[in-house]
């Protein structure tokens, strides 16, 4: 009754208006938590999906390897196992085992084995057959899924290890498709990123300092009023479109000086990204060098010294927190490049050895390969699990700049 | 003397080598702007940006492409630009220079930092696979929101602390509340330099290929969307796809060039418009 003539009653014009404004600076609240949430949300997602890479097996599907109880190897990894199907080992010696060669056993080879009527018209009898064949013959190792295992079955399941911590950032094979073990060792594409970038900030940073000293200390302030504009446009364009740029134009001008079978390689790579980088670190550097305060520079003038020795003594070593933030806030940048790197790098994704190979980093393999695999299977999740890995780069870096402009503040 | 003469042409050598420089980082600018504008100003043509594109995309025009980026335009900032100005008010009015305060702008300083891809990553995981969107307008839009959201805060936040705090004191001194000075006072001063950043950020989601990836983009989709859950073709897709993949990389490069043009064109404009309404705000606070 008494909440009903509270509600009848009109509220004072006052409380109505206090009610709307708590409302809005809720609002206003719960948007700033949204930006919050959404990293915490990023952080989850990621690192669920790619943590959970180290709890499946190597083994493709529902495969199972199978081996003879004769044979002293029973345990193999992932590696191993390429190896043998790819027939680069061909003697149970290299894996621990008796000097026997090996012998390779898959579906295709069934025929050779059995024929038609042994194995009965609903293949019933084949689980048996295939259990005696490798029970009695030492030097066989078998892959099938583990539907046709024998359910009382004499021979022996190789033990294979999950996807480990250690062999997937120190692996050097990736063949996320491989059959019948799948190959997640990532060392080749993150070298292959820093390379590319560390190169490219090694390009970008002399250009970008000369660049932002001539803006902040020597140029006119009417050149200035011309260079600036056009440096936020350099800062503006896609990166989509320097991607497109460094296939029609560097990619064939390197394979051509070089002398290259093909132009997509490194350096390709780490010239687009020099080239994209250049705005940060020239407005990056441009902004560390306007901070250094007058009455220094004109300290040093006053002294006798011209304008380059006041830069060179004054103004850069005031600033140089400032100008290693943007190399770093380049390199950052530089890591987390997808497009263009993934248009002119050629993608190969083995170690790199030189510049002018193609080779392949981290972001350019989740944008190739992501639309391929298949939701939640193991290669999805090692593309999230180097996901995980981009996002820690980032964020180290990223709190490493904060660092030391937090320590130019200070001082 | 001697010396005199050595830190002159020290100098000088110095002062010419960056010159040089940054002569040249400005010749890389124009020639990549000149070599596309160059090869592709002759594709650009009204059928090409009103046209669908025909025969395995080396005929025809792009204006599916079109209407998907502008799709995606406006989904990102319908949801970045509110959540983003409000949260920029709420850190710079609200909150003192408390742990919430170096939290949230911690926060908004990884996320500005975190690579493109990854967003793409988190795009799929969150909004196409887990609540369940599929690869549509919806989860490319929000993808894309997520990534500007940054940088409205920042700009927002920008724009309020360049307004003097004599402004708002003279609002709490006429007896004005907090939310009626933001209202009347610094909201209105700072709306120019927010929309330069509205402007900047669209330029910014125009252009992201990651993002869009695995969240919205579709290959060859020669029609118009008719709901948020369906998917669309757009520009930077579109310009990557015709000239890495495809069987007609070789004649589509005419479109391929087109599509540059259009999309440095969607760059260049949207500058030029920030450019004026700061240059129009300074002359403004100039003659009060």
């Amino acid at each position: 009754m008494r909440l009903l003539l509270v509600l009848v009653k009109p509220l004072p014009l006052t409380v109505i208006k206090k009610v709307i404004n708590k409302l809005i600076e809720g609002l206003l609240m719960l948007s700033s938590t949204i930006t919050t949430l959404t990293v915490l949300l990023i952080v989850l997602f990621l690192f669920k999906e790619g943590v959970s890479v180290f709890k499946e097996s190597p083994l493709e599907g529902e495969n199972v390897i199978v081996l003879s109880n004769q044979n002293k190897v029973s345990h193999l990894t992932s590696i191993d196992i390429k190896k043998i199907f790819d027939q680069e080992t061909t003697n149970w010696k290299a894996v621990g085992g008796a000097n026997d060669s090996i012998l390779l056993f898959t579906f295709n080879d069934l025929s050779n084995y059995f024929s038609e009527e042994e194995l009965g018209p609903e293949f019933e009898f084949l689980p048996h057959k295939m259990d005696s064949l490798i029970e009695a013959n030492p030097g066989m190792i078998a892959v099938f899924s583990k539907k046709y295992l024998d359910k009382n079955h004499k021979s022996k399941v190789a033990t294979i290890d999950n996807i480990s911590p250690k062999t997937f950032l120190l692996g050097k094979e990736w063949f996320p498709t491989a059959n019948p073990a799948v190959q997640l060792g990532v060392l080749p594409l993150i070298l292959g990123t820093l390379y590319v970038s560390i190169v490219a900030i090694l390009i970008a940073l002399p250009i970008g300092l000369a660049t932002a000293i001539y803006i902040a200390e020597v140029a006119h302030p009417k050149i200035r009023a011309i260079y600036k504009p056009v440096i936020e446009l350099l800062a503006g364009i896609p990166s989509v479109v320097y991607g497109f740029f460094g296939l029609i134009v560097i990619v064939p001008l390197i394979q051509k000086i070089f002398d290259l079978p093909v132009g997509e390689s490194g350096l390709a790579g780490a010239i687009v990204l020099a080239i994209m980088a250049l705005p940060t670190i020239i407005t990056v550097t441009e902004d560390a060098l306007r901070n250094t305060p007058r009455a220094m520079k004109e300290a040093s003038l006053a002294l006798g010294a011209t304008q380059w020795q006041t830069i060179y003594k004054v103004v850069i070593p005031y600033s140089a927190s400032g100008i290693s933030a943007a190399a770093i806030l380049g390199i950052g940048r530089a890591i987390g490049e997808t497009m263009a790197v993934l248009m002119v790098t050629g993608n190969a994704a083995v170690m790199p050895h030189s510049l002018l190979e193609p080779l392949r980093t981290i972001p350019a393999t989740i944008a190739a390969e992501l639309g391929e695999a298949p939701a939640n299977g193991i290669h999805y999740k090692a593309l999230f699990g180097l996901g995980c890995i981009l996002f820690i780069i980032t964020m180290v870096i990223n709190i490493w700049v904060e660092t030391i402009s937090k320590r130019r503040v200070n001082r | 003397m001697q010396s005199d003469f050595k830190k002159i042409l020290s100098q000088s050598i110095a002062f010419w080598t960056f010159r040089i420089l940054s002569l040249a980082v400005m010749g890389i600018l124009f020639s990549i702007l000149g070599f596309i504008l160059v090869k592709g100003i002759g594709v650009v043509s009204w059928d090409f940006i009103t046209k669908m594109p025909e025969d395995g995309m080396t005929k025809g025009g792009i204006y599916p492409a079109i209407i998907g980026t502008l799709c995606l335009i406006a989904g990102s900032m319908l949801f970045a630009f509110p959540i983003g100005v409000m949260s920029g008010i709420y850190i710079f009015e609200y909150t003192k220079d408390s742990w919430y305060r170096r939290f949230v702008q911690l926060m908004t300083a990884n996320l500005a930092g975190v690579p493109s891809i990854v967003f793409g990553l988190f795009g799929m995981a969150l909004f196409v696979n887990k609540l369940g969107f599929g690869d549509s307008i919806l989860a490319g839009s929000l993808t894309l929101g997520l990534l500007a959201l940054p940088v409205v805060i920042r700009t927002t936040e920008e724009a309020l602390k360049a307004i003097e705090n004599s402004y708002r004191e003279a609002s709490y001194a006429l007896g004005a509340t907090k939310l009626q000075t933001i209202k009347r006072v610094t909201l209105p001063m700072a709306l120019p330099n927010i929309i330069t950043g509205l402007i900047l950020s669209i330029g910014r989601v125009s252009g992201e290929t990651a993002p869009i990836l695995f969240t919205v983009a579709a290959y060859f989709l020669p029609k118009l969307p008719t709901s948020v859950f369906d998917q669309v073709m757009a520009l930077p897709y579109h310009l990557y796809v015709i000239s890495t993949s495809g069987t007609n990389i070789a004649e589509s490069r005419g479109m391929a060039y087109g599509t540059a043009v259009i999309l440095i064109l969607i760059v260049l404009i949207l500058n030029i418009i920030a450019n004026i309404i700061r240059r129009f705000l300074t002359k403004k606070y100039k003659t009060n």
